[in-house]
């Protein structure tokens, strides 16, 4: 029973991504279909940046005497891995612009359909 | 002058830069973005061209972004495989521009600067997608293109913008999927390059971690190439889409999909895993005769033309993804060469389509009744692409399908073979059909008077000499065929299967 809940940055990350993946298929609304997409992309990003930490008081990796001299070397575990928040900045960036298109075009489709229910763009489509 | 190992990162540069450009001419002079993006275009290709010619005469070539050594850098590596790849998409890319001339200013006239803005933007995404020998890379322009791919179907207004939203859902979706499954492969490697984690992996092939990264990655995959059934997406998306949009997505989109599925594949995880310890290859080939059969029937049922090729677009999918997993020289050869064939040929199809779209103003079978006495250029160019696609010799279409037969029959997936033969059946009923209706099928009376002679009203010269040149293309590349195999695609295929 411990060790399955040991992991629990991975519980967390499938949950959010499964709620994110419900809203986005079975949602009628445009936007709560986009909630669900942001949701979605967090879940990701929560399990890269989970993955990055360790146990031990592991802290961020700014390194107070690197600029003069560097007299201690520096010791691995002291840090969290930096590259996966880096990769996530990207994601993050990505993120928001798909977010951003994607509202852009649910205002569209408000605008020319006057509803943002997929079910009464469907009826107008088919007419 | 710019020296000759800089050319890998020109191809995507050049792109990249003049998409930012072409968006500050816009605003100066909208005149000038049309040529601006095919200087671009051109550039990238000519360098395309440059480093395929570096690949055929010296071998794989590895290129430092900004000179840091790889596995911490972003490295380029351009080998046989996409040495290939990056001319089919500059080139398509530059086809599908000169063609978009007409089809712009007509459908959306105010807007010039921010669609070629856009549509230089997926080609840099694309070219990026395909050069990269990093595994993060590769999804960060995976989105690039995807969200410029996106706004450019939005441009169609209407319905476009319904199949653009559903597109970025599951665009979204599967690009995820990609992503959750490079962190997999990060948490047992610690690594994102390519050649590193084709090194590091083999030691890590018992864990159920790098199983479920190598799942994720091909859902991604097949997700964002409309795998059937995974492909609802790709109708409504691209029939409604502006003509000139289509014509650059709908030949390479997918493509450059399945050529992801088969880097992840062979330069990730490697041949002995994907074929040996995945006990899945029998499973995915009959996948892909479910996806073949199904696009094809699907395409027999559609009354607008435009609709049809997308449905035929999902079937070829099908034909590319069988032929790789049929694990053999003949098949994976068939799968890469169908690659390069298929884009050539769907773009012929799509420029067709523009015409007709810009003639007619519709896509619908019926409109194109009497067109081949209208326009016998632009027929004849189509009669050669339709030709390819139902695979007639010496047509390009014709030797990928037989390459992909071959191996059918080599790895005695008679499934497989029979859906090919099908959907070659299918293909001449639809496309016979076509010919039926613009040969014989009178035009409207609005157009003809009587029984009289019609007049020759041929596209203007900026969409014609794209589509017969395409077409002249399609012969040559088929006549070619052998010469491509033992030049290029012989050095792609994974050794010892």
């Amino acid at each position: 029973m411990a060790e399955l809940f040991a992991k629990y940055n991975y519980w967390i990350y499938i949950a959010l991504m499964m709620i994110g993946l419900y809203a986005m298929i079975a949602k009628g609304n445009l936007a709560k279909k986009i909630i669900g997409m942001s949701i979605f992309q967090t879940a990701i990003i929560v399990f890269y940046v989970s993955i990055a930490a360790k146990t031990g008081g592991a802290t961020i990796p700014i390194i107070a005497h690197g600029h003069e001299g560097a007299e201690h070397a520096v010791r691995v575990i002291d840090y969290v891995n930096p590259l996966p928040h880096v990769l996530m900045l990207t994601a993050i960036v990505v993120g928001v612009a798909t977010l951003g298109v994607a509202l852009a075009i649910a205002m569209s489709i408000h605008q020319r359909y006057g509803t943002m229910e997929e079910e009464e763009i469907l009826e107008q489509i088919r007419e | 002058m710019i020296a000759p190992e800089q050319y890998p990162v020109l191809i995507v540069v050049i792109p990249l830069l003049s998409a930012f450009l072409i968006n500050l001419i816009g605003m100066a002079d909208k005149r000038f973005c049309y040529p601006a993006t095919l200087l671009a275009l051109g550039g990238s290709l000519a360098a395309a061209v440059a480093v395929a010619g570096q690949v055929a005469a010296g071998g794989v070539i590895h290129y430092r972004v900004g000179g840091w050594p790889p596995p911490f850098g972003i490295e380029y590596v351009i080998d046989h495989l996409n040495a290939l790849v990056l001319v089919v998409i500059a080139g398509v890319a530059l086809v599908a521009a000169i063609a978009s001339k007409c089809s712009v200013e007509a459908e959306f006239p105010h807007k010039r600067a921010q669609f070629y803005t856009l549509f230089v933007l997926l080609t840099t995404g694309l070219l990026g997608m395909t050069i990269t020998g990093d595994a993060f890379n590769l999804y960060v322009l995976m989105e690039i293109s995807a969200l410029t791919n996106y706004a450019l179907i939005a441009m169609g207004g209407n319905r476009a913008l319904v199949g653009g939203f559903n597109y970025i859902i599951v665009g979204t979706i599967g690009a995820c999927f990609y992503l959750l499954g490079v962190g997999h492969l990060y948490i047992m490697t610690g690594s994102l390059n390519m050649a590193d984690l084709l090194h590091l992996l083999p030691a890590l092939f018992h864990t159920k971690a790098v199983l479920v990264g190598a799942i994720l990655m091909l859902l991604g995959a097949w997700i964002k190439m409309a795998f059937f059934p995974l492909h609802g997406w790709l109708p409504n998306a691209y029939t409604y889409a502006p003509s000139a949009t289509s014509t650059l997505v709908a030949p390479l989109m997918t493509k450059v999909s399945v050529y992801i599925m088969i880097r992840v594949l062979f330069s990730v995880f490697g041949a002995y895993y994907v074929f040996t310890v995945l006990p899945v290859k029998g499973l995915i080939v009959w996948l892909a005769v479910a996806a073949i059969v199904g696009g094809s029937l699907f395409a027999l049922a559609q009354q607008d033309f435009k609709r049809m090729l997308t449905y035929l677009i999902v079937a070829e999918v099908g034909y590319m993804v069988g032929g790789v997993w049929l694990a053999n020289q003949w098949g994976i050869t068939g799968a890469i060469l169908h690659i390069i064939n298929d884009a050539v040929m769907t773009l012929c199809l799509f420029l067709f389509c523009a015409i007709v779209v810009h003639k007619t103003k519709g896509h619908r079978l019926s409109d194109m009744r009497g067109l081949f006495r209208r326009m016998p250029v632009t027929m004849t160019a189509f009669a050669i692409g339709a030709l390819s696609m139902i695979g007639v010799p010496p047509t390009a279409g014709f030797f990928s399908k037989w390459y992909l037969i071959l191996g059918g029959i080599d790895a005695h997936q008679w499934g497989f073979v029979a859906a090919l033969l099908f959907s070659s059946l299918v293909n001449a009923v639809l496309f016979f059909r076509i010919f039926e209706i613009a040969h014989f099928e009178p035009a409207d009376e609005v157009h003809g008077h009587g029984h009289g002679a019609v007049a020759i009203d041929e596209a203007p010269l900026s969409m014609l000499l794209p589509l017969v040149a395409v077409a002249v293309g399609l012969i040559v590349l088929g006549l070619y065929s052998t010469t491509l195999v033992s030049t290029f695609i012989h050095y792609a295929v994974p050794a010892g299967i």
